[in-house]
């Protein structure tokens, strides 16, 4: 089947950015399609993510996401830090509360209030950045301009004293700023893993504290930094935005593994499939990792030496690892009813255990205590889902079969701790590793989020400066995947951003 | 009783800096200083019969060329020697020598990888780029982002101004390299590891951070913006040791009126109805000035010398929360002789500089877990100097000293332990068993030692949990939040009370801009070319 010359845009990647990009162009009239190398669409999303919390506010809007199906079971998942022996803490929002008798000062209960306050307000600052194009520091065009001059003036309309604690805390690390806070240690520890999931970071590692803005960023019904699990799991979200491709129009092809995109007269002008097949159009779009867009499928011959340096060296690295539990029945947790499962657990008693745990991973080994997240979704079986950290994509050895059930055992012998007897339950599970992430959502490095979230690759250093705001080096070849601004998790936000300034370049 | 123009707590070497430009301007300036001796961290000490120890900060480079100039310090004996060599002695028995022959210097690193000494050039000049644009930031006031005045708006504009005179790439380079760790910022040039661990030692001195932390890239620059004799990066000794500089300093001061009084330290900073008055000392005595200016830390200053009811609630939570962590120990030995390194070849350079053991950047990371943990590197981290080799006059004839910067040592020791005789003891044997690994008749030549841990440092220098830097060089502690966001121009919110010390921007190191900027906010408040008491010499 030839479409030769057929299609406005190709889009490498049916992710979920892919899909939100696609829909973008095709509802301003591009005729698109998308590639997905798979036979199941939504990329990483349903394989990483397990909870919806900064699902771009827009992006749900302007496809009408409820309208093609997507539901929440729940819009305001609540916390549990699992202490040991039952005595837990319980986090909703911006409130904490003790479980089974655990020790929590007044004085930390207030301080939690007032901190995590103060973080709500400083992330939803941050939040109209990550909606457009990361804004260059020269040669700004008249959106860089209004996006910078909003962000300083919200920033000074802070007034004196939250600005100044502001601009002192953006750049810290979170141990510092929790320990500052609150004195219980569990206390600590639950909020410091929050600032460290998918990073290659500890909490006592400067930048932890942009990573917490950038998780409590987004909104569920306008409500600042909330949980959300979708009915039907992950895969209700790709299949909601799927649908709203659909109806806008998109051609999506599953199965069909872009092999090179094609270069001519210095300008990409399509894409050749594994099979040979080719497929041109004026744009091409990648939803690939930067790595893999530029030095695998484009070829470095086609850029400059030193931006293909730059390329080379961005981090990319994964270091956590989803698990999946098919269950016979529920487990039972110290201390928590079975109606309390329908929470987020977190395993991360507190700041030196993830110290710890991640000190392994510097040197190469995944942690023998790692930190866990972990949800029950709904499904028509038990299951438990939960991130496993950390998990170092260059293991020392590297992931053998033995050394991920050997993975896998620290992290049942963790869940046993807390609710002693899990093995028992378990009918199946599977482990997926950063080295299994790349393998199965090609992935370089098996990275979350593509590209490290650290500042020096955030905002128009992401994923390199020259090829920050969605452009290439390369004419008609454009980024619109998690290493693009703002960056990880299930946003939908690089897609967005991605076609509105295609159609701005391109019209 | 004789009132002063001003009063300068602590003869160290900005609140010597201060003291000495207040002086030039025809003040009558007193420093107060608790112990006998002057100098601070800046010291030389006769701990040993006929050895002078450079027992707190032992190199010198970082110091201003500027303000040596204005305090013709030259003139008082200063005298800077330039040093060359050091390197890294591995482990494999092999060694990577810094050479300051450019073509020499590329040879030795192409012996352990080619690449390397291809990326050494291009790194070096990006390296002095960065220097290039922060060096004259230091001497200048930070300006509060916070405020609406003028004067700050300009010096913001004047910033942004210096950072738009650079092409669009070399800004995003910039930001880069001040926000990522050293070794990802090494990483992207080198790829033999004794390479990285050379340069990224650097990068942690004095810091509670490992080299894979981010913001450590900067601490690097920071160690790497001085000079000797305009030779950026280049670092030297201070003929008889790092006391020579106070030395010089108090001798400019005295040629200038001022007056210092050692031997007795401020039990009190007296205010009156919000307004700072005076000093009491522990002996009793009280001076008075309506200027008093400390070169102490800031937790020393307004926690320890000081009433707090003096000061705004605010204040004094945001000084309780000033990150000042020891991370680093130290330890000055006279030697009977020259120790051997015989894995090095004849005439090797490698002693003669600044020399270490770390040959990887993991050995390293390591050492900071331990620091994490709340105990001292077991494979620490050395800084190694035996200056008597290019200065004679530090030991007798033929005998040397040496000085071991030691990272990391924690403050607070973890498990209930505390710095006693035995851990200070267990801390200095790791560090004499690793000197020892690599030259065999180390042990015998010690004829003394003294073992400093954080715990010594802050009650011998008086530096709180002793941190070299009177508080660690990390973001939230840098220019407009240096020390408290809203107090980052040497003034304090008791009216009349100032603070010159390193606590203050640009921060530590052996370097006077903190001194140099409070003066010139000091002589500002008192309004610009009054001329109080004496006239300048």
């Amino acid at each position: 089947m030839s479409m030769k010359d057929n299609y406005d845009a190709v889009i490498i990647g049916g992710g979920h950015n892919g899909l939100v990009c696609a829909s973008y162009l095709a509802k301003a009239g591009r005729k698109v399609l998308v590639l997905e190398a798979n036979d199941q669409l939504g990329g990483a999303a349903p394989g990483c993510a397990h909870i919806i919390n900064q699902l771009n506010g827009a992006v749900a809007n302007d496809l009408e996401l409820t309208k093609h199906g997507l539901k929440y079971t729940d819009t305001n998942l609540a916390t549990i830090a699992l202490g040991e022996g039952g005595e837990h803490l319980k986090i909703e929002g911006t409130r904490v509360s003790a479980l089974n008798g655990a020790a929590l000062s007044e004085e930390d209960r207030v301080s939690f209030n007032k901190m995590m306050r103060s973080l709500h307000k400083f992330s939803n600052l941050l939040g109209p950045v990550w909606g457009k194009k990361p804004p260059r520091l020269k040669n700004q065009d008249l959106e860089d301009k209004i996006t910078l001059g909003k962000l300083g003036l919200s920033i000074r309309m802070l007034g004196k004293r939250d600005m100044q604690d502001f601009l002192r805390i953006a750049l810290m690390n979170a141990a510092d700023l929790v320990e500052d806070a609150v004195e219980n240690k569990l206390l600590q520890g639950a909020i410091a893993v929050d600032s460290v999931w998918g990073t290659h970071l500890a909490p006592r590692s400067p930048g932890t504290v942009l990573s917490l803005f950038y998780r409590l960023s987004g909104a569920i019904n306008g409500r600042q930094g909330a949980l959300a699990l979708p009915a039907g799991g992950m895969g209700a979200v790709v299949d909601a935005l799927v649908a709203a491709a659909a109806s806008n129009g998109v051609d999506i092809r599953t199965g069909a593994a872009v092999e090179q995109i094609l270069v001519e007269n210095d300008r990409a002008c399509g894409v050749q499939l594994a099979g040979g097949e080719i497929i041109t159009a004026n744009l091409v779009i990648s939803n690939a990792d930067p790595k893999r867009t530029f030095l695998n499928l484009l070829g470095a011959r086609h850029l400059d030496a030193g931006f293909v340096r730059r390329i080379s060296k961005t981090r990319t690295n994964g270091n956590t690892a989803r698990l999946t539990l098919k269950l016979n029945s529920l487990p039972e947790f110290t201390g928590l009813a079975r109606s309390d499962l329908k929470n987020r657990l977190l395993i991360a008693p507190d700041i030196l255990y993830l110290e710890e745990a991640f000190n392994q991973a510097k040197y190469g080994e995944f942690s023998n205590q790692p930190a866990m997240e972990i949800v029950f979704p709904e499904g028509a079986e038990p299951t438990l889902s939960a991130l496993v950290q950390y998990a170092p994509y260059h293991l020392k050895g590297g992931w053998t079969d033995e050394a991920r059930t050997a993975f896998l055992e620290k992290a049942l012998d963790q869940l046993d701790r807390y609710a002693p007897g899990i093995r028992d339950h378990i009918r199946e599970s599977e482990l997926l590793t950063p080295a299994d992430i790349e393998a199965r959502y090609h992935i370089t490095g098996g990275h979350w989020h593509h590209v490290e979230m650290q500042i020096d690759q955030m905002l128009m250093m992401r994923p390199v400066h020259g090829s920050a705001q969605y452009q290439t080096p390369m004419p008609g070849l454009y980024l619109c995947g998690a290493g693009a601004h703002p960056g990880g998790s299930v946003t939908g936000a690089p897609g967005m951003n991605a076609a509105k300034r295609i159609l701005a370049m391109e019209a | 009783m004789k009132k002063y123009d001003a009063i300068v707590v602590g003869a160290g070497h900005n609140g010597l800096v201060t003291a000495c430009y207040l002086a030039k301007s025809g003040l009558d300036v007193l420093v107060v200083e608790k112990h006998d001796y002057i100098g601070g961290a800046a010291v030389s000490l006769e701990l040993y019969d006929g050895w002078k120890y450079s027992n707190c900060s032992y190199v010198c480079s970082l110091f201003r060329p500027e303000i040596s100039r204005d305090l013709e310090l030259y003139k008082y004996g200063l005298q800077v020697i330039p040093y060359g060599g050091g390197g890294v002695l591995m482990e494999n028995g092999d060694h990577l020598a810094a050479l300051s022959d450019h073509d020499a210097a590329r040879q030795e690193i192409a012996r352990h990888s080619k690449k390397d000494s291809e990326a050494y050039d291009r790194y070096s000049a990006n390296l002095m780029r960065q220097c290039k644009f922060i060096k004259p930031l230091l001497m200048r006031t930070a300006p509060d982002p916070t405020s609406f005045k003028p004067r700050d708006l300009q010096e913001l504009l004047y910033l942004g101004k210096r950072f738009h005179g650079l092409s669009e790439p070399e800004m995003y380079e910039m930001a880069r390299f001040w926000t990522m760790s050293v070794v990802e910022f090494l990483d992207e040039y080198f790829e033999s590891d004794v390479m990285k661990a050379w340069i990224a030692g650097t990068g942690i001195i004095g810091t509670a951070l490992g080299p894979c932390s981010p913001g450590t890239a900067y601490v690097l620059l920071h160690h790497y913006m001085g000079e000797v004799d305009g030779n950026i990066g280049a670092w030297g000794f201070a003929r008889g040791g790092m006391g020579s500089i106070t030395k010089a300093l108090a001798d400019c001061l005295k040629d200038k009126g001022g007056e210092i009084r050692a031997g007795s330290g401020v039990e009190n900073i007296l205010v009156k109805n919000g307004r700072a008055v005076g000093v009491a000392l522990e002996n009793g005595d009280e001076f008075y000035s309506d200027t008093i200016i400390s070169g102490m830390d800031v937790k020393r200053t307004f926690l320890k010398t000081m009433e707090t009811k003096h000061l705004p609630d605010d204040f004094v939570r945001q000084v309780k929360r000033f990150k000042i962590r020891g991370s680093s120990g130290k330890l000055n030995i006279a030697l009977d002789g020259l120790p051997e390194f015989p894995q090095l070849p004849e005439g090797s350079q490698v002693t003669r500089g600044d020399f270490h053991f770390t040959d990887s950047v993991e050995r390293m990371e390591r050492a900071y877990d331990d620091w994490k943990r709340g105990t001292w590197s077991k494979d620490p981290y050395l800084d190694v100097l035996i200056p008597t080799q290019i200065d004679p006059t530090m030991a007798p004839e033929g005998k040397h000293y040496m000085t071991v910067f030691v990272q990391y040592a924690p403050y607070d020791l973890a498990d209930g332990e505390v710095w006693d005789d035995k851990n200070r003891e267990a801390f200095a044997e790791s560090t004499i068993s690793l000197i020892s690994k690599y030259s065999p008749n180390f042990r015998d030549l010690i004829l003394h030692k003294e073992v400093r841990t954080p715990l010594d440092i802050e009650e011998k220098a008086g530096l709180t949990e002793g941190n070299i830097f009177q508080g660690e060089l990390t973001f939230d502690q840098l220019l407009f939040n240096r020390p408290v966001p809203g107090y980052a121009q040497y003034r304090s919110p008791v009216k009349g009370l100032y603070m010159c010390g390193s606590s203050t921007h640009p921060g530590g190191g052996v370097m006077g801009a903190p001194g140099a900027n409070a003066a010139r906010e000091i002589l500002r408040d008192m309004g610009a070319g009054r001329q109080t008491g004496r006239q300048a010499a």
